[in-house]
């Protein structure tokens, strides 16, 4: 038995073999310690994988009332310069040019293949768009994005800023009495505003299914920020183990896992995110690919799984067909606290990725039975206005 | 009269003549946290020191319980199987695992007694 065993499902990059002292803080480290966060290496970065409540109760929690989550580790990047939004556009399928100021669009850097090398989060503002980039990623998306703008173009990264997510359904209850302005910001806005005496960049997004917020706040000031909001006794504070398993259940991506260099956005089911008005004309990298793929669809395609019984299917679980051949593979998959059943997603041949079609996955030598199923595995509560 | 043994592998093995009941112990299901499935060796499957004989698994993810001595799987409990809360309720007790015929009780003398055990987890904070 090793309790500490298993395979760590929040895993990204190569943190494997980061020590301790290699490790880099957020600003709430020391606060993490004085919850009684679980710290494991994330990314390079000492993060709390679980408080003492634990990962079940966390993921619950957040479901029924709010939960802080520190994801400070994220990058936060602007860039300014000439005609941004052009020049971004050039790097991801988003329309940013017609866009309205802090509208957010979930977008991808690509490679000529039309792989995906990083998810990300662009917020066009008057003078810069913002970006939100993967902890993992956020060094090469930086060099990436150095490299394919024009030299005008400045990549400024944001290192003395905290981020904090406050999710779910009493998420805008707690902030609204800190910002009253918040309870009407709608799904994927973004703006700047004074919460608390504290000037932040709040977002109603997230990576959990729920309703809620994101707030860049000075790292100087974030431990007094979230010290305020965990005060208000819906919130508590969430670990990276229930943000992996309430995403899950979202039926959102994880990068490194459900998408990588070697899947592109159609495969992974994100075709949505490539913009109506950037279908015509393509210009970002790998467009050629991408658009063939949209017209003609892919051979395989990103699914949700749910399991009959309690078994976990997890990354790296085959999946087989009636005849036994295996066909796909599992990319993210746990129990889910909230769906009450194994929950997972994987890739699967078109033909066999309808919903409600059967599949096996073989966990420890035992054929387990799935369903193909419609993603998210729970509603998702999001805020439209 | 049964006598109670520990592994470094966080189990706990009562013995009773040459049956012995196998578990995980209080520190290792906190280590856990809620345990969400648990995969329990067949009947009349035969055990050697070392191997893999059950899984646990919480949300994050999944363990594998180890035979800390040899034997023959005689019993298993079937009810953690269908509740597996009950291995963070009640660990050393309702929430055990298989039962085991011994083959090589001198296996024993490698385990760890409980005031031993106490003292090997506390090393581990």
């Amino acid at each position: 038995m090793s309790p500490y065993g298993g395979r760590a499902h929040c895993h990204e990059g190569s943190d494997v073999t980061d020590t301790k002292e290699d490790l880099a803080r957020t600003p709430l480290h020391a606060l993490h310690l004085e919850l009684g966060g679980r710290m494991v290496p994330f990314a390079g970065y000492d993060m709390p994988v679980q408080y003492p409540d634990g990962i079940m109760t966390e993921h619950l929690h957040c479901r029924s009332a709010a939960g802080l989550f520190d994801v400070s580790h994220m990058g936060q990047v602007r860039v300014k310069g000439p005609d941004v939004r052009r020049a971004v556009e050039t790097l991801l399928p988003a329309d940013l040019v017609n866009s309205e100021e802090g509208r957010m669009h979930y977008s991808f850097l690509l490679n000529d293949k039309g792989g995906i090398l990083d998810d990300l989060m662009a917020t066009p503002f008057s003078d810069h768009v913002f970006m939100v980039l993967n902890a993992a990623c956020k060094q090469s998306d930086i060099a990436h994005l150095k490299a394919g703008l024009p030299a005008d173009c400045e990549v400024v990264e944001e290192n003395d800023k905290a981020l904090l997510a406050l999710q779910g359904p009493e998420a805008a209850a707690v902030l609204s009495e800190l910002a009253p302005e918040v309870a009407t910001m709608s799904f994927m806005t973004m703006r700047d505003l004074e919460i608390a005496g504290v000037p932040c960049r709040i977002s109603r997004s997230g990576y959990t299914g729920e309703d809620g917020y994101e707030i860049s706040v000075p790292g100087d000031q974030a431990e007094a920020f979230a010290r305020k909001l965990l005060a208000d006794q819906r919130v508590k504070p969430i670990g990276l183990g229930a943000r992996d398993s309430l995403r899950l259940e979202a039926g959102l991506c994880l990068y490194g896992h459900d998408i990588d260099e070697t899947t592109t956005p159609i495969e992974a089911a994100l075709t949505w995110a490539i913009a109506k008005s950037r279908r015509a004309d393509g210009g970002f990298p790998g467009d050629s690919i991408i658009l063939k793929q949209i017209a003609e669809k892919t051979p395989r395609r990103r699914v949700g799984l749910i399991g009959e019984g309690r078994a976990p299917v997890r990354e790296g679980a085959e999946l087989v067909n009636a005849a036994g051949d295996v066909v796909g593979t599992v990319t993210s998959g746990s129990y889910g606290p909230s769906a009450e059943a194994p929950v997972a997603m994987g890739y699967l041949p078109r033909e066999l990725s309808e919903p409600g079609t059967e599949i096996k996955a073989v966990v420890r030598g035992r054929e387990r039975p799935m369903k193909v199923a419609k993603m998210p595995f729970v509603e998702r509560r999001y805020y439209r206005g | 009269m049964s006598k109670t043994y520990y592994s470094d592998e966080h189990e706990w093995i009562a013995v009773d003549g040459d049956n012995a009941t196998i578990g995980i112990t209080n520190y290792a299901q906190e280590q856990l946290g809620d345990v969400v499935f648990v995969e329990l060796p067949d009947v009349g499957k035969s055990l050697s020191k070392g191997d893999e004989a059950a899984v646990v698994e919480s949300v994050k993810a999944a363990s594998e319980v180890y035979a800390a001595v040899s034997g023959e799987v005689t019993e298993v409990n079937g009810a953690v199987e269908e509740e597996p809360g009950k291995v963070n309720e009640d660990p050393e007790n309702e929430g055990w695992f298989f039962k085991l015929k011994l083959s090589d009780s001198s296996e024993l003398d490698a385990l760890m007694d409980e005031a031993a055990y106490k003292k090997f987890i506390e090393g581990l904070d």
